[in-house]
Parts: structure tokens; sequence; C-alpha cells
């Protein structure tokens, strides 16, 4: 490793050198993690979204870029929106699952060019209103939100101030709850839990208790598993209807989930590249990994191991 | 530990201290019975009028929009911020390199002989222990990445701390210009700082260390500025009358003489960086606060823990081993030859390492504590959250707290006239303090109103009240009953020092889990990170009471609840408001990152900022976040500055 010390050595010379005499420009557009390629190692940087779903791509990934074509994988957690930005830097190397971000697309892809499509995760995404199926059984009008004022009472806590309480988790989450709230004149208060987890521990808190509750929530999710829950129906998705933020009156769509990597990286990323284009799966392979890691506490290799072990079939495909 | 001085003066003169008070409150009254009917008639409502905010959507937006558009052409970005930005990457990684080339034996025994030279052979065990036990976690490569990102960012903070510190050390007007800037950086939730860095830097290593810089830079420049000033003026012109010049003056005398002062800035910059390196994963560290994150995503306590600890014992580590070098100054012999052999001895073991194949640390020698944590946790929710017997489970008293206290401060808040606050805060702060110190809170104070953050902003002061109070109650109480027993005290330091070095964000999801999410869990995470500093500061504070005093008292007949009123309290009195400073601050800090899990108000507005990339509301709130540490801390602060933060 002497060798590497002294190249770091040299290039932060390098570095001070030009910074002193003021020659050339540093582009910022165009800088790896410090701890990436550390030991000689090829690296691939990967955000990791906070929800465990995205927790599931990336270790699946991961286990199959260590094992099968010896990369060194390193994970950053970072939030959607600002993972597009650290994404167009280079900060990171891939999005294995994005949820439609329009302005960001427009930007980097179309625009920026810092930022090339990776195809289709395989996985569809829906968000919606979920109350537990416990609930739904006892009052069976309750799915459809012109009944929802008539229940609100059912969903009062201490934070709604005497509204019904709609839960929504964490601020980087694509939602228009706020909105939908006022424009269909329910009698209920967004209450933002701040943060997934936050959320997952209330629902299962509530559950546990066979209390009523009402949030937002998304598939695919693992806690469907543990913690059985029925959509509520709101007025029906139509192309364009959700463009005006402040007016949006319909429900969520389903969004085939997209891959995205650093142009350069896609340009010169070689095997690792080719293989995360190709990575490719269904909805009830990502569930499996995300129940073993969050319900039953794998860490994320183990249960991606787990995985990797009994789906040859699927993952040599990606690999060719 | 902060020293106490009190306001000395103000004592001699009991006759003029009586009439003070009610003299400003006067001139108060004074000003208001102008001032009101004039504002109230002019802006109807108890809320800060409308006419009076600007609206910042629009140019912050933009200024968003233009750094993003011109991060790859503007020549500032091109020539300067770049240069920074690699400058950072560069010398992270050449350590990170260095470290990981030395191998996990290499950096134990490094560490542990460095501690051993400064600081004597027991906490050459207990440094060597704690870097075994980051590796038995299976936390090696994470630690190692954190210790990289901690080395550059502390040395960075060093320096420009002590540059900082010599200016306002050797020139009396860079101290009065840069005094105000530290304090008041000094009282900042760390989670304030990150917004404005991430969009200059963008998400990543860079960002990371000059937030953390940032934060742990002030006390740093602060003692520097404090050793050179309380230099020994006998001395100083002793040297003088030898006929030196200044630059020697300052390099053989007053530099020397300011080493305590110096080695006390290095061990609390340390200690700021390390409490940033949690909260500057939200920003891309990585390293075991991104572990501590991921694993909170999913709700992974234990994980959560084991990535935890290890920050914790660096901390403890390095918090002891630089207060241990501090006691040892003077006593050391000037020879370099210790340090060959320290040198000699690590390269030897980091080539006997890598000869022997061990340089990665084994990836059987690992102790998973995750599944028992877990086990711990669930079994407490499980038993705790609701239907015990009788007290009724932590959900109901999380639900009672809310409607029955934070609801009714709230609300109370939101019903006060928006210039009946300004009053308010005026009178606390001029009570306590100068006009000066009162006209800052109230500037601070009415800039939330302009950036139109008056709502939310009363809410975090209601959870932060309501925090603080139940802070003070249990703090006292627990306080007074360590400074009258010594088991009391000796069994509550190793858990003050391990409640006080761990990242907060490890309190959040426990919190959830017994409380739900909402206000209260934030809020219990606030009053428990402010716990230990509130205790210590008590404890120590009637310890420090005259014993002669204490001795009469006893001699006239006084009960020892007699001698702790009459006595002690009053005696100890600047060190309680000390402690309510501290725990106001501290509160704060905890109550914003509770944003994260339902706290609502400023917290989410600095969480959906960076979470959604939205300058305009995470910066407003930032700076009303600012706004209210500032204000808070001037309504609580004794007429002299504390000489450092923590305890």
């Amino acid at each position: 490793m002497r060798f590497h010390r002294k190249t770091a050595l040299v290039a932060a010379a390098a570095a001070t050198a030009s910074l002193l005499t003021g020659c050339g420009a540093a582009d910022m557009t165009k800088q790896a993690s410090p701890f990436a390629n550390a030991q000689g190692s090829k690296t691939v940087t990967l955000s990791v979204q906070s929800w465990v779903g995205a927790q599931s791509n990336v270790a699946v990934a991961q286990y199959l870029l260590e094992h099968e074509l010896g990369y060194r994988v390193d994970t950053v957690q970072v939030d959607e929106v600002p993972a597009w930005d650290a994404l167009s830097q280079g900060r990171v190397d891939a999005i294995l699952e994005d949820w439609g971000h329009p302005d960001q697309e427009k930007r980097y892809v179309k625009d920026k060019k810092t930022i090339a499509p990776g195809g289709g995760l395989g996985v569809t995404g829906h968000i919606g209103w979920f109350i537990p199926t416990y609930l739904a059984k006892q009052h069976p009008d309750i799915t459809d939100w012109k009944n929802l004022n008539k229940y609100s009472s059912l969903f009062r806590t201490a934070e709604s101030g005497g509204k019904g309480q709609l839960m929504d988790g964490s601020p980087s989450y694509v939602t228009n709850d706020k909105a939908l709230v006022n424009n269909l004149k329910l009698n209920y208060q967004v209450v933002f839990a701040g943060s997934e987890a936050a959320q997952i521990t209330q629902m299962r808190q509530f559950s546990k208790e066979k209390k009523p509750f009402l949030t937002y929530w998304y598939s695919p999710q693992w806690l469907f598993k543990k913690v059985p829950m029925t959509e509520v129906k709101l007025p029906p998705y139509k192309d364009g209807c959700d463009a005006d933020t402040a007016k949006v009156a319909c429900a969520y769509p389903h969004t085939p989930l997209q891959k995205y990597l650093n142009a350069d990286f896609a340009k010169s990323g070689g095997k690792a590249a080719a293989f995360l284009k190709k990575f490719h799966w269904t909805t009830e392979d990502q569930n499996q990994v995300s129940l073993m890691i969050a319900d039953q506490k794998l860490s994320p290799a183990d249960a991606a191991k787990k995985w990797v072990d009994t789906h040859r079939s699927t993952w040599k495909a990606w690999l060719s | 530990m902060a020293t106490i001085t009190a306001s000395a003066p103000r004592a001699a003169l009991p006759g003029a201290l009586r009439h003070r008070p009610v003299q400003k409150l006067l001139v108060l009254a004074v000003i208001a019975a102008v001032l009101v009917p004039v504002a109230s008639a002019r802006w109807t409502g108890s809320s800060w009028p409308d006419a009076l905010t600007v609206d910042l959507t629009k140019p912050l937006g933009s200024a968003s929009n233009w750094v993003i558009d011109n991060r790859d052409s503007s020549p500032l970005f091109l020539y300067f911020l770049g240069y920074v930005s690699n400058a950072v990457v560069l010398s992270v990684r050449g350590v990170y390199l260095t470290l990981l080339a030395a191998g996990w034996a290499g950096v134990t025994a490094a560490a542990a002989l460095v501690a051993w030279r400064v600081a004597g052979v027991r906490l050459a065990l207990g440094t060597a222990a704690a870097f075994v036990a980051c590796g038995l976690l299976g936390m090696w490569v994470p630690t190692m990445q954190t210790l990289a990102l901690m080395v550059v960012a502390v040395l960075a903070s060093v320096l420009v701390g002590a540059v900082l510190g010599l200016a306002a050390g050797l020139s009396d007007r860079m101290h009065r210009a840069l005094r105000p800037v530290l304090d008041t950086m000094q009282v900042l939730p760390a989670f304030a700082y990150l917004l404005p860095v991430v969009l200059v830097f963008g998400i990543g290593v860079p960002a990371a260390v000059l937030a953390t810089v940032v934060y742990a830079a002030p006390p740093m420049a602060r003692l520097t500025a404090l050793g050179l000033r309380g230099a020994d003026p006998e001395v100083l012109e002793a040297v003088e009358s030898l006929g030196s010049t200044s630059r020697q003056r300052l390099l053989t005398a007053r530099i020397p003489l300011a080493r305590k002062e110096l080695l006390l800035g290095l061990n609390q910059t340390i200690m700021m960086a390390l409490s940033m390196a949690v909260i500057a994963s939200v920003i891309g560290a990585g390293g075991l606060g991104d572990r501590v994150y991921q694993a909170l995503a999913s709700v992974d306590v234990g994980a959560a823990l084991a990535a935890g600890i290890p920050i914790v014992l660096l901390a403890v580590v390095l918090d002891r081993v630089t207060g241990a070098a501090g006691d040892r100054l003077g006593q050391e012999t000037r020879s370099t030859r210790p340090w060959l052999y320290v040198a000699a001895a690590t390269v030897a073991v980091a080539v006997a390492t890598r000869l022997g194949g061990l340089l990665d640390w084994p990836s059987g020698w690992t102790v998973g504590i995750a599944e028992p944590v877990n086990r711990a946790v669930d079994w407490m929710t499980a038993h705790l959250y609701s239907g015990v017997p009788v007290v009724g489970g932590t959900a109901d008293w999380a639900a009672h707290f809310t409607t029955w206290i934070l609801d009714p401060v709230r609300s109370g808040l939101l019903w006060l006239p928006w210039w009946s606050v300004l009053l308010i805060v005026a009178a606390l702060a001029w009570l306590i303090g100068t006009w000066r110190t009162a006209l800052t809170a109230v500037l601070a104070m009415a800039l939330i109103g302009v950036l139109g953050v008056w709502k939310p902003s009363l809410d975090t002061l209601s959870q932060v009240l309501a925090a603080v109070a139940v802070t003070l109650v249990i703090g006292f109480a627990v306080g007074i009953a360590a400074a009258r027993s010594d088991r009391c005290e000796r069994l509550l330091r190793p858990v003050l020092d391990v409640f006080q070095t761990m990242p907060q964000f490890v309190y959040l999801i426990p919190v959830v889990a017994l409380f739900g999410v909402g206000r209260a869990p934030a809020v219990a995470a606030a009053i428990v990170y402010a716990l230990p500093a509130v205790v210590r500061i008590t404890t120590q504070g009637l310890r420090q009471v005259d014993p002669a005093a204490l001795e009469s008292a006893r001699s006239l007949g006084a009960t020892s609840g007699q001698q702790l009123r009459q006595v002690q309290l009053p005696l100890a009195r600047p060190a309680l408001l000390l402690a309510v400073n501290q725990g106001v601050v501290l509160v704060l800090a905890v109550v914003i990152i509770g944003g994260l899990v339902g706290g609502g108000a400023l917290g989410y507005n600095v969480v959906f900022g960076l979470a959604q990339g939205d300058l305009a509301t995470g910066l407003v709130a930032g700076i009303a976040i600012v706004c209210l540490g500032l204000m808070l801390d001037r309504v609580t602060q004794p007429t002299e500055r504390r000489a450092q933060k923590g305890a």
C-alpha cells in the first residue's frame, strides 16, 4: 500500500501547487467519494434511500458486485432529491430505485446530460392512503374517500387537534396529501412522522392494539406482510390530474420505478455499469429481501446472500 | 468544566441591585406604552402581522438554481470552491489510506502508544481496548472512515480557530468584533449549519467536513484568545525588559503560557467535531454516522447502537487523553527520543501484520450485539407502551403530556399578541443581562416574525419550554442528590459520560417506540440529552459552595434541609443559572432534530429543506432556529459569558 499512499501524497502536493499558482480549473462536477477505490480495488458507490425496498436493491447489487465481479461497494444514504444532485456530480454512481422526479430528470438528464437513464427496475410503485385490514372489516364502507369524514373521530389523536389524523412519513417522499385533504374537503389533519422509521414504529404499535389509523403508504413495502392494509379509494388518477400540485384531487399514479446512472459511469463503468443496467427483478423478489432485512433483522448482506443463493437463474442473466 | 463568574460587582451594592430591575421595567413600560397602541391599532390580530413579513421564497429559489446551473462553469466554483472541495477530498483520502495501510493492529498500537506517552499506562490500555472494541463490533472500516474525516476536520478547525484566536488575542479590536460572533456560533444547533454548506458543495464529504469545521472551530478560537489574554503581565514585562521583539515575546512567552487553554481548546474542538459526525451523515459524511442513520431507517436500534458505541468510545478516549495531556503539562521532558520509539514500534507492528496477512479486521472476530439489544427494546415497547396497571403505559403519558402541557403552552404562546412576546423577551433579557443583550434578543425574535415563520417558531418554543421545565425539575433533583452523596455521584458518573457522548440520533427510535409519533417523543429525546449537563453543573455548583459557610450554618443548628435551602442553593445560584442556560441550548438542539420523529415546526422545515433540496424552506427555518437559539441564550444568560460550552 505504500504505493497508494505515495500517489495520494503526490496528488495532494500537485493540487496544492496548482492551488497556489492559481492555474487550471477544479471541476466540481467530477468528484468521487474519498473512500472510493481504496487499496487498488475498483469501487462503485451506490445511493441507498431511506426505505427498506431501496436497501434490498442495493444489498443484492452490492453482493453480486462484490462476490461475482470483484468490486468494492460503498453505499451512502441520501434523500431522493439531493441524491440526484450527488449523482450528477459523480459522488454516487447509481440510483437503483427512483419514484419519478420530472424536474430533476429535465435538469440533469435532458439539459445537462450528466445523468443517464439506467432502465427500469422491474418493480411498479404505487402510493396511496391505507387503513389496516381489521378496520376495513369492521367498517366495509370506510374504504371509499367519500365516507372518510363520517369516521374521522376514529382517527383522532393528541397531535391532530380534534380532526382525524392522516399520517405521512418522511418529508423527502413524494406527497400531495395536504392538497388532497384540502381539495376533497376532508376533516383530517396531515401529521408528518418525520421519517419512515418513526412512521413504521407507530403503525406497528397501532396494529398491535388493533387501533384504527389512516396512513400515507406505498407498495411494494414489506410491512404489508406484517400489518395487512387495505387501500382507501381516492378519485381515480387521470393523466395530468396532478400537474398543479395545489389543485390535486385525484389518486397517485402507478409508477414503473427507474434506475439512473452517472453519465460518465454509464459510459466507462465497465462490467459494473453493464450489470447495473441489466439489474431487473420483481416486486416479489424485492419484498423477500426487504422482509429479511426489516423484520427478521438480518443484515442486508446476509439477506442478499440468502436471496442470491436461491435465485441463481434470475441474477445469472444480469451478469451475461 | 465551565468556569463560573458570578455577578460579583453587583453583590457589593445591594441597594442599587434592589432598584435596578425596577428602573429597567419602568423604562420598558414607558416604551411599551408609547409603541404598543400604535402597533396594535395598525396591525390587529395576535400573530405577527403579514405586512411586516418578507417572502424570501423567490430569491432563495433562484439562488439555489443559479448554484446548480453554474457549478461547472462559474469561476467562483472552478477556481476557488472547487479547490477547497478537492483539497478536502484528497486529504481525507490520504488519511484514510494511511490508516488502512497501517492495518488494524498498526492503528491500535499507534493510538495506544501515543496515549501512553501523553497520558500514562491506564489510558493507553483503555485506548487499545476501545479500538479493539470497534473492530469487535464489526465496525472497523466505518470507524476508520469517521476517524479520517475527524482528523481532517479537527486539524482544519484547530488551524482556523487558532488563527482567529491569535488575532483576537493580540488585537483588542478583533477581539471586540469576533466575540459576539463566536458567542453566537456556540449556541447554534448543528442542524442549522447543514443546508447552506450543502447548497454550495453538494452532498458529500467536503460539505460534511466544512459543516464540522464551522461547528467545531469556535471553541478553539475562544480559548486561544482567552489563553493569550490571560498571560501573566509580570512575566510578559520581564520578557519585554530583556529587549525581545514582539514576535519573540509571542513565541517564547505568550503561546507557551497559554498552553493549557490551547489544549483545552483542542479537547473541546474534538468533542464538538465528534458530536457532528452523526448529524453530518444526513449530508453524506459516510462512516459510522451513516451506519447509524441507515440502521435507524429500518428501525434497527441494535445496529444503530453497534455503530453508535464506537463513536462514544472514540469520544471518551480522545476526551480523556487530551484532558490528561493538559493535566500533565509542565512535567514532560523535552526529549524527542521516546517519540521515535513510538513511531518505530508502530511501523514494526504495522509491518508485522502486513506480513502476517492480518491487515483487515478478521471477519470471524465480531460480536453481534444488535440482536439482544433489539430483543430488549422489543420487550420494553411490548410491556410498557400501554395498559400497564395503575400508572398507564408510556403512550398514555405521551398523549397526556401533549394534551395537558404541550397544547396549552403552544396555544398560550400563539394567543399572546406578538408585541407582548417581544416585550416579555425584552424584560427577561434585560433583567438578567444588559440593554445590549436585551436588544439582541428582541431583534432576533423580530427577525423570526419578519421571515414569516412566527407560528412554527412559537410551536418549537413551546416544545423547548416544556422540555426545559421537565429537565430542570429532574436535573436539579438528581444534582442535589449527587451533591449530597458521594456514592450517588460515583454511580452517576459513567452514566452521564455515556449519555452525553451518545449521538443524538440514537435516542430517536426508542423514544418513538415508547411515546409514539409527535411532539412528545421529540421532547423526551431532548430531556434525555440535556439532563447530564444540567445534573453535572448542579452537582458541581453545590459542591463548590464554601465549606466555611456550610460549617457555620451547621454550628447554628440548621437541619440538612435548611442548609440546602438557605445556604447551598443561594450560594450556588450562578451555577444553577448556568445549568438553565445550558439546558435551554441543548434542548433546542434536540427538539430541532425531533423534526425526524414528528416534532413538526421548525425542525420539520429543516428536514424538509434538506430532503427536497428546498433552500427557501430550509434556510428560512435555519435562520429562525438561529434567532430562537440566540434569543433563548440571551434570556437565560447571566451577565458574564461562560468560558465554554458543555459540562
